[in-house]
């Protein structure tokens, strides 16, 4: 790792005074040391915002649950109230890397990075939540802007994620066994107005809305109704899986998802 | 350079770090506490597991400046008061749970916060909380009965 200056705020304002002095904000760092250790990053200062005690928590505002920008996914995972309103985010944030990530790992980072392989952002996108900055909200449908790229400015930080409660929601996630990423993963969402259908893990741009899905549940929600594959263009290929095999696992997670739901 | 603060197996310890400074680094190096393992230092392997606040975390993938003030236990705290094996360390050797050793520190800090929040977890439930957790030796089989022999002896 390059040198660079750490601190851990306790307050949001100490925070962002940190990060506009050019420092960079960090999570739980468990994409974001590793990315430092092979020397792909260099900031000056690295601003730890897991001490800020507004970052953390779950709760239900309005209609929506609340989870800070600072929660951790064991945190998510192991919430009573994440788990009686929307249980398959519980689910998720519980099948995240292995036990030790996800007691460092939070959910700001996770979305912050939007590594096109990881859970969270399938989650995000179907549920059709709200990211909620220092400066602004900024609805799923814009926030994902592909490979690794977000709707976030420079040194804006993710204060916490709005989701609207479905009426039935799954995740399946067909696990890349080294690295417990998604190969290809699906979060199915129902509520009253229709279903939404993201994918995590199987396309060059990043997660995405499988809209053909989306229209046929929307009408029919049953694993029958799952249409036919998507093509393969555009579809991540390396030593894990080609193009063809990943478009093919959209379909049969979804299809698991769908069941999985009930 | 930044001092950082912190108690380590019961004992009050402080020492300057850099910010790039790894909790791993900081035990083993200014510590000296050598039990705790660097294997693959990407976060993989598990060979680093450690206590920070009662949870396990990878020490490679944690600052040691992020753990001010905080309470770490290693292996190296895990023996009984009498300098004699703890329970789950007595059951990795009774069980045959570790052929080179190299991971075995991290699978017995794994395991203790899985029995801490599982007292008395299936062998499923074990393999699932070891997936952070990479053995190359015993094909995971003997460390399993190891877990599951603990479970019984604390039970």
């Amino acid at each position: 790792m390059y040198s660079f200056d750490y601190v851990k705020p306790s307050s949001l304002q100490d925070a962002l005074d940190a990060i506009s002095g050019g420092g960079q904000p960090l999570g739980g760092g468990q994409t974001l040391i590793p990315t430092l250790k092979q020397r792909l990053a260099m900031p000056e200062a690295l601003v730890d915002l897991t001490g800020i005690a507004e970052l953390k928590g779950v709760s239900m505002s309005g209609d929506k649950l609340s989870v800070g920008g600072a929660t951790r996914h064991a945190d998510v995972a192991a919430s009573a109230e994440v788990k009686a309103k929307i249980p398959a985010l519980a689910a998720l944030a519980g099948q995240i890397g292995d036990p030790q990530v996800r007691n460092r790992g939070t959910i700001g980072g996770s979305i912050a990075n939007n590594d096109p392989a990881a859970c969270y952002p399938s989650a995000v996108l179907a549920l059709g939540a709200t990211v909620r900055t220092d400066k602004r909200e900024i609805a799923a449908d814009d926030y994902f802007q592909g490979l690794f790229t977000t709707a976030l400015e420079e040194g804006e930080v993710v204060v916490g994620v709005d989701f609207p409660v479905p009426e039935k929601a799954a995740y399946q996630k067909f696990v890349q066994p080294a690295s417990r990423f998604a190969l290809t993963g699906v979060f199915v969402a129902k509520f009253a107005g229709g279903v939404r259908v993201a994918v995590t893990g199987a396309s060059q741009d990043g997660v995405f809305r499988w809209s053909e899905a989306e229209a046929a549940l929307s009408s029919n929600f049953s694993a029958d109704a799952v249409p036919a594959a998507p093509v393969a263009d555009g579809m991540i290929g390396d030593i894990h899986g080609t193009p063809e095999y990943r478009a093919h696992l959209v379909q049969v997670m979804t299809k698991r998802a769908v069941a999985a739901a009930g | 350079m930044p001092k950082v603060s912190m108690t380590v197996n019961g004992k009050a310890v402080s020492g300057e770090v850099e910010g790039r400074t790894l909790l791993v680094e900081f035990l083993r190096e200014s510590l000296r506490l050598t039990g705790t393992h660097v294997g693959c230092d990407t976060s993989q392997c598990g060979a680093c597991v450690v206590h920070v606040n009662g949870e396990s975390v990878k020490s490679c993938t944690t600052f040691a400046a992020a753990c001010e003030g905080a309470e770490v236990t290693t292996i190296e705290g895990m023996a009984n008061a009498d300098g004699s094996l703890g329970t789950i360390q007595q059951a990795f050797q009774d069980n045959h749970g570790l052929q080179c050793g190299f991971c075995t520190p991290g699978m017995v800090m794994s395991a203790a916060d899985l029995l801490k929040q599982n007292p008395d977890p299936s062998e499923a439930e074990i393999r699932e909380w070891l997936e952070g957790n990479l053995c190359r030796c015993t094909g995971y089989h003997n460390i399993v009965r190891s877990i599951k022999a603990a479970a019984a002896a604390n039970a």
